[in-house]
């Protein structure tokens, strides 16, 4: 077995608060192969995007990783100084934002913030510099790069900026890419061509990809592997094809009863009654007891663990307790 | 491009003429320009005389429309107490108050970015906490006092700087100026810095509060994303986008500059426009008030265009040539 990308270990990040220490993401633990796409779905407020940017390293204070490590390439990457993160960052580990109009500054030319990223990650000249980032323009499929490439932001469409923000993210072949929604705030029409260029641009350059979204349509299009999260946990993560096709949670059940198709939003087909609970009325035991159509006794007062179910695959549901000693 | 300048270039006319409106009320209304002018002891024929003569017994409409072809032309009338042409004497005062507002709102500008700078990169030091507690107090304390204090310090108890007047100056033929003797640059250092207090504080608080917004903004996360360095971040990318709006606060800050130095000219005994007009309040010499409030208004509507010409130019989102193509 190859040694994975990426290994998380019961990640866990913690907000003080007046009203005591809230837990957004609990005892996080997962892998990300090279090259592989990991789905990770769930309600908003589940910590998708706070396990994100907990592997990047960008949790805003007072928010900090209170337990757990990140190891990236068989290295510690959760304690490092704030030099050597950043010299991670964009170098090794690339992400992209779910809002394309927010993400680019508005005051510099395309050009200058191309150039200025690849020129901060790899020894280049100005115009080697330019010359990437043209052609990094051209791979996303931005016509007429070497004119546009001096354009600002504003003057590109929603979907072209997004493209530009993924040209950005990739600048210097990163090993692993975090796109935290990267279509939620884009135009349905285009949504698929985004996910399409990202996906095709991270294959052909042996990226692996974590993909943060809504949408189980793009999941079960592009993912290898999905992780399913409810209430800062990991509830189920498995093969794409297999948590779709049986899905063993019953928070993972509600959510495949319908699979919409590319495009549609996960939240409008929501079947599960109920609400996510908030961070500081998380029930006791299993977080999900209260929306559960099969819930147990147990349920209501202990914790389940996110355990082997078959090979590859990890539920954290009583009703598969034993499931692996039997 | 030019459309705008033409509309901001309209409405800049629509205000001037409102404001020679007031003046003109002013001028027309308050006390009778013929007393003022002759004194009482003159026979009342005489006086109808010279009222005829003068227009003051046609149309409003007719008197306006002079009052305001003169203005046009520099015409303001002869001052009561001087006898001498208003222009004049505004123009021989102005290089006066032109060094002194130009010093202060350097002073103000470069300590305050520099200032609101620190307190925004440095949140959590306690230099930032006393910096922000004395500019608590620099808002607070009236102009006058400060000056008087300032005055007390370094005039009276230390003698080092001079209590009053602009020391001596050159004549540049049509500039007087105190900028070129050594007593005229002591001179200017007391007023200079009572004047610049108040909006130093307003420019400091302003940049802090706009950087603490920038830094908050994705665009900021992403360059972080990407492994920039913390320099670009905060001093190429937070910076640039902090200071539009602070541009066109300072630039209109010039203005007030302009008319707050009235109190300043008048501790510190400067001889300025600001103290012609008091001197001129106290004796109703009325062509000089109402002169000095279409020269203050001119100021603020120059100033005003100018910074948005400005505004226009640092803001690439604001020009509207090289169109939104996709
Ligand atoms: N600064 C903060 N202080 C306290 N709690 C926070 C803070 N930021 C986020 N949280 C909480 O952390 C939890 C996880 O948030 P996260 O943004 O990771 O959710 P998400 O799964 O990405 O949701 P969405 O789909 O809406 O993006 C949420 O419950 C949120 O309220
Ligand atoms: S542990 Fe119990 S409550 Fe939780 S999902 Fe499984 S059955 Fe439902
Ligand atoms: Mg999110």
């Amino acid at each position: 077995m190859t040694e994975p990308l990426l290994s998380v270990r019961g990640l866990t990040v913690e907000f003080p608060t007046r009203h005591g220490i809230l837990t957004a993401v609990e005892d996080i633990t997962l892998d990300i192969m090279p090259g592989e796409v990991l789905g990770m779905v769930g309600e908003s407020g589940a910590g998708k995007s706070m396990t994100g940017n907990a592997i990047i390293g960008l949790i805003e204070p007072p928010g900090r990783i209170a337990r757990g490590e990140i190891w990236l390439k068989g290295r510690r990457i959760d304690n490092l100084p704030p030099e050597e993160m950043r010299a991670i960052r964009g170098r090794r580990i690339g992400m992209i934002f779910q809002d394309p109009l927010t993400s680019l500054n508005p005051l510099f030319r395309i050009s200058d913030q191309l150039v200025e990223t690849i020129r901060t990650q790899l020894p280049m000249s100005q115009d080697a510099a330019r010359k990437r980032a043209i052609q990094l323009l051209d791979d996303v499929g931005i016509p007429d790069a070497a004119r546009r490439i001096d354009d600002y932001p504003h003057q590109f469409s929603g979907g072209m900026r997004q493209r530009v923000v993924i040209a950005l993210a990739l600048c210097a072949e990163p090993d692993l890419v975090i796109a935290d929604e990267p279509t939620t705030a884009l135009d349905v029409s285009v949504q698929a061509q985004i996910i399409d260029v990202m996906k095709q641009l991270c294959a052909e350059r042996g990226a692996a990809i974590l993909l943060v979204t809504h949408d189980m349509g793009v999941i079960a299009e592009t993912a290898d592997r999905v992780a399913v999260m409810y209430a800062g946990r990991i509830a189920e993560i498995g093969p794409v094809r297999d948590v779709i096709k049986n899905a063993r949670h019953p928070y993972t059940e509600g959510l495949m009863g319908a699979i919409p198709r590319l495009g549609e939003n996960l939240e409008r087909l929501q079947q599960i009654p109920g609400a996510m609970p908030r961070l500081s009325a998380i029930p006791k035991g299993c977080a999900f007891n209260p929306r559960c159509p099969k819930v147990l006794d147990r349920c209501r007062s202990h914790r389940p663990a996110l355990s082997p179910t078959e090979p590859g695959r990890q539920v954290a549901c009583w009703l598969y307790d034993g499931v692996t000693e039997a | 491009m030019l459309a705008f300048i033409i509309r901001r270039l309209a409405q800049s006319v629509l205000v001037m003429l409102f404001v020679a409106l007031i003046a003109f009320v002013i001028f027309r209304y308050v006390g009778d320009p013929i007393t003022s002018m002759v004194g009482v002891e003159t026979r009342l024929e005489d006086q109808e005389i010279m009222r005829d003569r003068l227009g003051l017994n046609d149309p409003v409409v007719v008197q306006f429309a002079r009052f305001i072809g003169n203005a046009l032309q520099g015409e303001f009338g002869i001052s009561y107490r001087l006898q001498q042409p208003v222009t004049e004497l505004i123009l021989s005062r102005l290089p006066a108050t032109l060094e002194l507002a130009v010093a202060s709102a350097l002073i103000a500008l470069v300590f305050g970015v520099v200032l609101g700078v620190f307190t925004a990169l440095r949140p959590k030091s306690f230099l930032t906490a006393g910096i922000m507690a004395a500019s608590l107090v620099g808002v607070s304390l009236p102009t006058f006092l400060i000056g008087i204090g300032l005055i007390y310090v370094f005039a009276v108890e230390l003698g080092w700087l001079p209590s009053f007047g602009r020391g001596e100056v050159v004549d540049l033929g049509w500039w007087r100026t105190g900028l070129l003797t050594e007593s005229g640059l002591k001179s200017l250092i007391l007023p200079a810095i009572t004047l610049s207090l108040f909006q130093l504080t307003l420019i400091m608080r302003l940049v802090r509060a706009e950087m603490l917004e920038v830094l908050r903004t994705e665009y900021i996360r992403f360059a972080r994303a990407r492994g920039l360095s913390q320099r670009a971040i905060n001093f190429g990318h937070a910076l640039k986008n902090t200071m539009v709006p602070v541009i066109t606060i300072t630039g209109l800050q010039l203005g007030s500059v302009i008319a707050f130095a009235i109190v300043t000219e008048t501790v510190f005994q400067w001889p300025g426009v600001g103290s012609l007009f008091i001197t001129s309040v106290q004796v109703v010499d009325v062509p000089v008030m109402a002169a000095y409030l279409m020269f203050i208004a001119l100021v603020f509507v120059l100033i005003n265009l100018i910074v948005d010409i400005l505004y226009y130019v640092v803001d690439p989102r604001l020009r509207v040539d090289g169109g939104a193509g996709n």
